[in-house]
Formats: C-alpha cells, sequence, structure tokens
C-alpha cells in the first residue's frame, strides 16, 4: 500500500470536495430552512459518527454510551442558554424569579451550586469539551489499564449511560426531567430561533463539522492511526512493541467524547432543547448504526450515514410509523451481515475500481501509467 | 431516617423489603441464567434475550386465555403447560435465529451486539402488530393470590414464593444439566477448546445450537414467570436487559454460582435502598456500585480462570 504524504489521497479528495459542495452549496440552495435545520440535527450525529470511526472502526473499541458525551456537551450548552432565557424579567411570574422555569415547579427556590458558572459562554464552552473529556478518561482510565475491552466495554458504557439517564429523569428539580431543557431563546441576546439565525447556526456547524473531520483525518494520517490500527488488530503484539495500548485506547475514547460533545452542543442550539430521550441506551446505539452504514472505517461515510439514516428515520416514520423499526432492524443486520463496511465498503469494492478503470483506459492512450491509489484500510475480518 | 419506627417495624421492614428483593431477585436470576449461558459459555452478546422473554410472556398469556375460553375447569394448572410452551416457543425461536444469524458472527463478537439489536427492534415491532402496544395481564388461578402470614407484621405474596421455588428448581436444573450431563459436559468442552472438541467427535455447531436455544427457552420461562408479577408490553424486555447483563457480568461471566450471587447482591441492595430514597436514585446508586466495582475487578465476583 503506498502511504501518500499528502493530507488526501485522490479518491479522499473528491469525496471531500463532494460532501463539501453537498453541504455548503447544494443543501443550502435547495432546502427551505425547517428542513435544513433538519439537516442541522441529523449534523449534529455526524459528529458523534465521525468520533466512532475514529474510536471503533480504526482502535476497535465499541463505546455503546456516546449517548453519555452528546447528552453531556448538550446539557452543558442547554444550561447556559437556560439561564439566559430564565432573565429575572422572562420569569416575573413564577415565585422565584430569575430561575429556569422547571426548577420552579419543583419548589426550588435558588439556583444550585453547580448551575452558577453557567452564566459565563466562556465557561461553557470550555465545559462542553472538559466534562465529557474528563468523564471519558475517567472511565477510559479506569477500565484499560485494566485491560477491559471489547464486550464487556461495550456492556459498562451502555450501563453508563442507563445511569445517567435514571439521573437526568429521576433528578427533575434540577436537569428538567424527562422533558429536558425546552424554550432556548437567545444566546448572549442573539435570537436562535427565526430562520436567519437557523442558516447562520447551520454554517457554523458544517463548518465546525469539516474542522472535526480535519482532526480526524489528521489523527488517521499520522502514526497515532496506524498504531490504532495495529492495536484492534494484534493488541499483544503492539504490546510487546513498547507502546502503552491503554494511553492510545483512552486517547481514542477521549477523541470520540469530545467530538460527540461538540455534536450535543450544536443539537442544544440548532434544535432548541435538550433532553433525556438522547442520553440513554436507545440512541447510544442508534448512533452506533450510523457509523456502520456509513463504513466504520471511513470519516466522510460516517457523515453520509449519518444523514441517510436519519433521513431514511424521518420520512419512513412519517409515513409508515410501524415500518421504521422493521427497517431499522433490518438495517442492522444487514449492516452487519453482509455489508460490514458499509455505505465506503460498497463505494471501495464496486464503484471506485470502475472509476479508476475508466480513468486509467484514458490514461494509458495518453501514454501515462495509472495511479494505483488503494483505497485505504478497509478491515480484513 | 431510623427515628420514627420501633425496632419491631425495622425488621419487619427488613423482612418485606427482602422479600420484595426476592422476588426481583428470582426475575434477575432466571433471565441471567439463560443470558449467562449464552454470554459466558459461548461469548455471544444477546441484545435480544429480552425479547425472548417477553415472547414467553405472551405464550403464557395466549395459554391463559385459551384455558380461560376453552378449558375453564383446568384453568388452575394452565401454568404449568403455558412454561412448557414458552420454553418451548422461545427455544425454538432462539434456534432458528442461531441458524440464520448468530453463527455467522461468532468471530465477531461486538457485530453479534448489533445484529441482534436490530433483531430486539424487529421483534419489539412484531409484538406490537400483533398484540397491540398496550400492556397484558394474565389471570392469575385462585390458589395463586392472597398472601401468607408469617408473623402479625409480616406478609408474603403466594405467587412471589412460587416464583423463588421454581427459580430454585430451574437453576438446580440447569446446574445439572451443564456439569452432570454428557450434553452439558460437551458445552462445557467446546468453550475450554473448540478445536480440541471437534477433534474429539463432538458436532460443535450442533452443540452451539442447542446452547443457544437452551438460553433462550430460560429465558420464556423468565417470562413466563415474569406475567406472575408484572404486566407484559412490547418493550418491558429492553427494560431488563442491561441489568441482566450487568449481573451477568458482575458475577463473572461463565460461572453460575457468580451469576445468583451477582443478582442476589444486586437485587437486595437496590430493593433496600428503594424503601429509603425515590426508586430512581435507588437504582443509579445500585448500577453505580456495580459499575464501580466492576471498574475495581474487572474479571466479575467468581472468576473461571481460562488462560488466553
Amino acid at each position: 500500500m503506498i502511504i501518500t504524504s499528502r493530507f488526501f489521497n485522490r479518491s479522499e479528495l473528491i469525496g471531500f470536495i463532494a460532501l463539501a459542495a453537498v453541504l455548503f452549496v447544494i443543501l443550502p440552495l435547495s432546502l427551505d430552512v425547517f428542513r435544513l435545520n433538519l439537516v442541522a440535527k441529523y449534523l449534529t450525529y455526524a459528529f458523534v459518527a465521525i468520533g466512532l470511526v475514529l474510536c471503533w472502526g480504526y482502535g476497535g473499541i465499541l463505546s455503546l454510551g456516546q449517548g453519555v458525551f452528546f447528552g453531556l456537551g448538550g446539557y452543558c450548552m442547554a444550561m447556559f442558554l437556560k439561564l439566559e432565557a430564565s432573565s429575572v424579567e422572562n420569569t416575573k411570574i413564577q415565585s422565584t424569579p430569575g430561575i429556569p422555569d422547571f426548577m420552579d415547579w419543583n419548589q426550588i427556590t435558588s439556583l444550585p451550586l453547580f448551575w452558577q458558572p453557567f452564566h459565563s459562554l466562556t465557561f461553557t464552552i470550555a465545559a462542553i469539551i472538559l466534562v465529557p473529556g474528563l468523564f471519558a478518561l475517567i472511565i477510559g482510565t479506569a477500565m484499560f489499564k485494566r485491560r477491559v475491552g471489547g464486550t464487556y466495554f461495550a456492556i459498562i458504557t451502555q450501563a453508563v449511560a442507563a445511569i445517567l439517564t435514571i439521573l437526568i429523569v429521576g433528578q427533575q428539580g434540577y436537569t428538567g426531567g424527562i422533558n429536558g431543557m425546552t424554550d432556548l431563546r437567545t444566546l448572549r441576546g442573539w435570537d436562535i430561533r427565526p430562520d436567519h439565525a437557523k442558516i447562520i447556526l447551520y454554517f457554523f456547524e458544517v463548518f465546525l463539522l469539516f474542522v472535526c473531520i480535519g482532526i480526524a483525518q489528521f489523527i488517521r494520517l499520522t502514526k497515532l492511526g496506524r498504531i490504532l490500527v495495529a492495536m484492534r488488530e494484534q493488541e499483544d503484539r503492539v504490546r510487546f512493541s513498547g507502546y502503552s495500548v491503554a494511553n492510545f485506547k483512552i486517547f481514542a475514547f477521549c477523541m470520540a467524547a469530545i467530538f460527540a460533545a461538540i455534536g450535543g452542543a450544536m443539537f442544544a442550539l440548532n434544535v432548541g432543547f435538550m433532553s433525556p430521550s438522547f442520553v440513554g441506551i436507545v440512541p447510544s446505539i442508534e448512533m452506533v448504526i450510523y457509523t456502520a452504514v456509513g463504513g466504520r472505517m471511513s470519516i466522510f461515510g460516517a457523515v453520509w450515514g449519518s444523514l441517510l439514516v436519519n433521513f431514511a428515520k424521518t420520512s419512513l416514520s412519517e409515513s409508515f410509523p410501524q415500518l421504521w423499526l422493521f427497517g431499522l432492524g433490518a438495517l442492522f443486520i444487514a449492516v452487519v451481515l453482509a455489508f460490514p463496511n458499509g455505505l465506503s465498503g460498497i463505494w471501495a469494492d464496486y464503484v471506485q475500481p470502475r472509476i479508476d478503470r475508466l480513468l486509467a483506459s484514458r490514461k494509458s492512450k495518453a501514454g501515462a501509467w495509472a495511479d494505483n491509489s488503494v483505497a485505504d484500510g478497509a478491515p480484513a475480518e | 431516617m431510623f427515628g420514627e419506627y420501633s425496632i419491631g417495624d425495622l425488621g419487619s421492614i427488613f423482612v418485606m423489603q427482602g422479600f420484595a428483593g426476592l422476588i426481583l431477585f428470582s426475575v434477575y436470576v432466571l433471565m441471567a441464567l439463560g443470558l449467562a449461558i449464552i454470554f459466558g459459555q459461548m461469548g455471544v452478546i444477546n441484545m435480544a434475550h429480552g425479547e425472548f422473554m417477553i415472547l414467553g410472556a405472551y405464550v403464557t398469556w395466549m395459554t391463559s386465555n385459551t384455558f380461560q375460553h376453552y378449558l375453564p375447569s383446568l384453568f388452575s394448572g394452565y401454568f404449568f403447560l403455558a412454561m412448557l410452551l414458552a420454553f418451548l416457543a422461545s427455544g425454538a425461536l432462539g434456534m432458528l435465529v442461531e441458524w440464520a444469524l448468530i453463527r455467522h458472527l461468532y468471530k465477531r463478537p461486538l457485530d453479534t451486539l448489533l445484529a441482534t439489536w436490530g433483531l430486539s427492534l424487529i421483534l419489539q415491532q412484531t409484538y406490537r402488530s400483533v398484540f397491540g402496544p398496550r400492556e397484558v395481564g394474565v389471570e392469575l388461578p385462585q390458589w395463586m393470590l392472597g398472601s401468607l402470614k408469617v408473623t402479625d407484621s409480616i406478609e408474603v405474596p403466594i405467587n412471589g414464593v412460587f416464583v423463588m421455588g421454581l427459580t430454585v428448581l430451574i437453576t438446580i436444573v440447569v446446574a445439572y444439566v451443564l456439569y452432570k450431563s454428557r450434553w452439558g459436559r460437551q458445552v462445557r468442552a467446546v468453550v475450554q477448546n473448540r478445536i480440541m472438541a471437534g477433534a474429539v467427535g463432538i458436532n460443535t455447531e450442533k452443540v452451539d445450537r442447542y446452547t443457544f436455544g437452551l438460553g433462550c427457552g430460560i429465558a420464556g420461562i423468565a417470562g413466563s414467570a415474569f406475567t406472575m408479577i408484572g404486566s407484559t408490553g412490547p418493550t418491558s424486555g429492553q427494560l431488563y436487559i442491561v441489568d441482566t447483563f450487568l449481573v451477568v457480568v458482575f458475577g463473572g461471566a461463565a460461572s453460575l454460582l457468580g451469576t445468583i450471587a451477582s443478582a442476589f447482591s444486586i437485587s437486595q441492595t437496590q430493593s433496600t435502598l428503594e424503601f429509603f430514597m425515590s426508586g430512581s436514585m435507588a437504582k443509579v446508586l445500585t448500577l453505580l456500585a456495580v459499575v464501580g466495582i466492576l471498574m475495581l475487578r474487572p474479571q466479575g465476583l467468581f472468576a473461571l480462570k481460562v488462560r488466553k
């Protein structure tokens, strides 16, 4: 395999341009604001899916608790927005003005201590990165240092997702309970609800998405990415070569957590609320399927997977609500049994060779030899 | 916290809460037994286990309805037939699933997790389409209603006692089958060394299929028992699946004794805590304790020493 020193090889460059064209130009021009806002919602899951590509596709660590980090990021953002929406003049009618409405409903009379710092936007942005990052660090250190991995890790992350959901639902006065935090209005005085704000938020989100794609691609291309793959295939051999396997796993898990948290924060901004239904076991597993459909080894595939699965979910559950669960279930089984590399695998196996052949035949007529770029890193399992 | 109760009251409270915990323990054990067989012996994560249990519950419900309509004279004994049917239905479905799905994925445990999750979604929707989205309750025969008065302040419900007795019986049968019968020896041989077991003439594929079927069948019995203490809906199974996995992992996979011990400690902790705080906090604290202990001791309570 030829390892190119360039940031993108040719087929990745095409993928990059295609995705950028669709997200920056085609979708904003062709969709109305409501649909564009839906796309923005789908794209928040793409952040999670990119994180899972690093952590699951490359590192071989299947986390079924990404909803936890998505939720932590989202709740950090929502707490800031909620505080701003519950200013004293907005909440005059409450028995205690100046605190979020759900606290008032639950007979809480003063803002709890852990809510206080979320008056500051700087703190909130730092918290969106740091809270999930540190949480992932703690879980990762505890698990990977003791060489817990594979299915055990998946079950424990799932339990963590269950715990956090029960906690959020149970502590209604502090978290808004099952309804979550609704009625988020402004960001530093800038109204996030009207159409033009939605469009600006969409472009900001796509920009952030490409930053994350860039970071993920950078990790993938450096030695770090190679070590992650090596670890997935032959963990012991990497360990015997003197690498600290646990530290690399912790790093991949933390990166995935941070990506998920950014997605969660963008979710709160774009959709205007945050609730425990995006935290628990079911959403966490659905996030894995976005990655699996897109192709667990492909960063761009993860974005396409999130878009397509969510699009299918919206349109199917609008028209045939019973069919959707059958479809989703069948998708899980089909992706695992028939297409373990997802859409990007299908692309690399069937479409890419034809394009290459087409280009090669043209080039050979001109007397040049074909660039035999190999589709990168399809897992052998 | 204890101020307002007298010593005698507290004693009764602990006994009653303890008994409520024992019923939870029975359900955990019945579900976890099947899961421990599948996960511990085969390394397969069956996320659809809860749905196999619910299948058993629906079979029981249908049997009870049939008896009510056509054989009211035999109604008091329907439960034993229902349990058998639940075992057969869930076991047969399990063997079918093993043949169609699981056997292709033995080398990719994480992928079985996703595939069986997909299966659980399909089964849930099937239940919803066939039996309707509402929860259904089984009518219990007369002799199971009511409660036994042990002392003046302590009462235990009869159906709870029955479920517990059933649990003990099934546990003994499973332990006997796994450790004493010829087939159990074959299962354990395949677990310890698949290639060698195949070389001495054990049909490993057949053993896998029957193991998976047995695990799912026990889940069906668990569902059957579950109908006596709660009502059944299409998504009831999902509520228990994470708890049950924690029970199995906490006990140390592949160890029946560990599964029972962990089911006991988890259910007792939870039901005792439930008396002092809200149900959700009790559950959070219990699960946190389990996850915390698992972080310190990842191999679980009773670990089988296996050379990797």
